[in-house]
């Protein structure tokens, strides 16, 4: 597992955990989680305060046939072995570049990412998520940078391959950067390979050297 | 949500979930123990026991939510179910069975309300051997004790922040990150369960 420097704030673990985040933001989150068991382990103890909040709900009584109902739906399940488990028989997703939570978002792995070029070698995809937030892939090339940007919301940039720097710090596998509004920067890849990050946001970015405003409707940037 | 047909006259009634009193003997009842009896022998009779006690709060949870009365019926069903299909990823060193069905009816709150999918992080779920350490997962759930404990004792405009926030009802931009809430040891907790688990993983590896 990678050294991780840049983990993701309480705010945005507890809001993951309650299931207030919109797509976007999750699935930046859950893959950030996958990678990193500091955060993990955050977001599991934010988990136990919904177990206390669920513990404290009160009661509202059940239909009176509800437990045979489940009692019905758990007779139609396949029966399980007497110790249901074991791990080496997983089907292991494995990629070498995307996480689990991704391969349901990119049928075939990094392989079949359906990239766009956005300029200078740069590429994206965007993935299919609720439209409140948007989260796209990214494929920088060793060395080139990202069109400078700014953004209305909050950006979450997490790498996946290689590394990038900003005027900020260096971003390498795992790291995520919580970008606040307004921030412009410029992220550069490494030189070695390319830089492949998942980024979101709950705004369209605004390219600005690169694109004219109006084909930014166009291109779903 | 659940159409299969009802049991038979005589199996109902097993559990009266009505008339059961709300008493704090839940604090002293070992869930996880009935989960692994559900896991490793699909013993229906711990079923009944943490559904009697689980449902009605799954279900009141959900209305909390938002979710109208059959909806919030169908779906806490539909989480009691899914806590039998799932047993075997229940992991006591790393939540207590009320914070893992928690995670369950969260998601499909997500699901059914939002109609929106909720990316989960890579499942890692631990073999049957070894077993947890007994002692890490009564110190987790004594933890857990005592998490809400100070959530009751929190003054009460921070703990209905903290609800609502559960409930789905406020804006992720309206978290606060100081919760009050004791969350370090826990944390520690999940996090020593989850190098055991990592070692475990690439011990089975070779």
């Amino acid at each position: 597992m990678a050294q991780i420097k840049h983990h993701l704030t309480d705010e945005l673990i507890m809001a993951y955990s309650a299931g207030l985040l919109p797509e976007a933001f999750s699935l930046v989150v859950a893959t950030h989680v996958s990678m990193c068991d500091a955060c993990r382990a955050a977001l599991e103890a934010h988990d136990a305060v919904g177990g206390a909040v669920l513990e404290d709900a009160g009661e509202v009584a059940l239909a009176p046939e509800a437990l045979a109902n489940c009692l019905a739906a758990i007779e139609q399940l396949p029966p399980k072995g007497p110790i249901a488990f074991d791990r080496s028989e997983l089907p292991l997703k494995n990629d070498p570049v995307l996480p689990e939570p991704l391969l349901d978002y990119v049928d075939g792995g990094i392989e079949a990412v359906n990239w766009r070029p956005v300029g200078l070698g740069v590429k994206q995809a965007i993935l299919p998520t609720s439209k409140e937030a948007s989260v796209r892939l990214l494929y920088i090339p060793a060395g080139a940078e990202v069109p400078d940007h700014g953004h209305h919301g909050t950006e979450l940039t997490l790498v996946l391959q290689g590394a990038f720097r900003d005027e900020f710090d260096r971003f390498g596998p795992g790291d995520v950067e919580i970008a606040d509004p307004n921030v412009e920067h410029t992220p550069v890849a490494e030189e070695g390979e390319p830089c492949i990050c998942l980024a979101a946001t709950d705004a369209p970015l605004k390219f600005r050297k690169f694109l004219p405003k109006i084909a930014q409707p166009f291109l779903r940037i | 949500m659940i159409k299969s047909p009802l049991l038979p006259d005589g199996d109902q009634n097993t559990v009266s979930i009505a008339t059961k009193p709300r008493a704090d003997q839940s604090l002293d009842q070992d869930w996880a123990a009935l989960m692994i009896a559900i896991r490793d022998r699909q013993d229906t009779q711990a079923f009944a026991a943490l559904f009697a006690h689980f449902a009605p709060r799954v279900k009141a949870f959900l209305l909390k939510s938002g979710a109208n009365e059959t909806l919030a019926e169908d779906c806490a069903q539909d989480v009691m179910t899914t806590v039998w299909r799932k047993s075997h990823l229940f992991d006591p060193a790393r939540a207590t069975v009320a914070t893992w069905i928690f995670t369950i009816a969260r998601n499909r709150k997500i699901d059914l309300l939002r109609k929106e999918r909720r990316p989960e992080p890579e499942e890692l779920p631990w073999g049957p051997e070894p077993e947890p350490d007994a002692s890490d997962v009564i110190a987790l759930e004594q933890d857990s004790k005592k998490l809400q404990s100070a959530l009751i004792q929190l003054p009460e405009k921070q703990r209905i922040l903290i609800e609502r926030c559960y409930f789905g009802d406020l804006s992720h931009s309206e978290i606060a990150s100081e919760t009050g809430l004791p969350l370090g040891t826990i944390k520690s907790r999940i996090r020593l369960a989850l190098e055991r688990l990592r070692r475990e993983m690439d011990a089975d590896k070779e």
